[in-house]
């Protein structure tokens, strides 16, 4: 589910850096690529599991499912957390500079 | 268990390259354009540092979120020796084993990926500038 709610992202935030005119500026593209690198990384943790367990990887409790669609989306609010962090950090409409500037 | 060490390790090689490839394109660029957005290019196509930034922003994203997700699963802890795998020789070997699999597979697929992204944006700029001489 982890996996499964992280490609949703990352195919979300793709549609939106390419329908957006301002990518760029809102630094459209790193959110993309924080969920596309992710998304890569649980692909091949999942590739590992399933050889192992091969289909018994899909039998699991409602409980299991439950706690990992739970770190599912706390993990999509995380990379939420650090693109905003970033955004503030390049501040690249300048809300900064014009709050705190004395011009 | 600690599998996100290893595109750790890429992350920061490649952090490391990529302030060394802005530093050697702005010693041979012009003065940078203030609140330029397009694709910073070069003549033969896109800027290293550019391809780099793509790289480390999968990979620190990638890790970011994993290193995340072992926190949760309680593989992370917040005091020495932060891995609670490292606690017995068996899981040490377990979590070394994991991360020569898993780990270096997660790297090389990322890697891959970006190879493929860089590939394809070479393409289309080949496609355009070609168009635009037409």
């Amino acid at each position: 589910m982890t996996l499964l709610i992280t490609v949703i992202s990352a195919v979300a935030s793709t549609i939106i850096w390419y329908f957006n005119e301002n990518r760029d500026k809102y630094k459209l593209g790193t959110l993309s690529l924080i969920y596309w690198g992710a998304s890569l990384m649980w692909l091949m943790d999942f590739v590992f599991e399933y050889a192992e367990l091969k289909a018994e990887y899909f039998v699991q409790e409602f409980a299991d499912i439950l706690n990992d669609s739970l770190l599912g989306v706390a993990v999509v609010t995380l990379g939420l957390v650090v693109w905003v962090v970033i955004l503030l950090f390049k501040d690249p409409k300048d809300v900064f500079k014009k709050k705190f500037s004395n011009k | 268990m600690a599998c996100f060490v290893v595109p750790t390790a890429e992350a920061v090689v490649v952090t490391v390259a990529y302030f060394a490839a802005k530093k050697a394109e702005k010693k041979i660029t012009a003065p940078e354009h203030s609140g330029e957005t397009r694709l910073e290019l070069n003549e033969a196509g896109i800027t290293w540092s550019k391809r780099l930034s793509w790289l480390m922003g999968l990979l620190w994203g990638g890790v970011i979120l994993l290193a995340f997700e072992h926190f949760w699963h309680g593989e992370i802890v917040p005091f020495p020796p932060f891995l609670s795998a490292m606690s017995s020789p068996e899981d040490t070997a377990e979590m070394l084993h994991e991360m020569a699999t898993v780990g270096v597979s997660m790297a090389l697929t990322v890697t891959a990926v970006w190879g493929l992204i860089c590939a394809f944006a070479q393409l289309k700029i080949k496609k355009i500038k070609a168009a635009d001489k037409a």
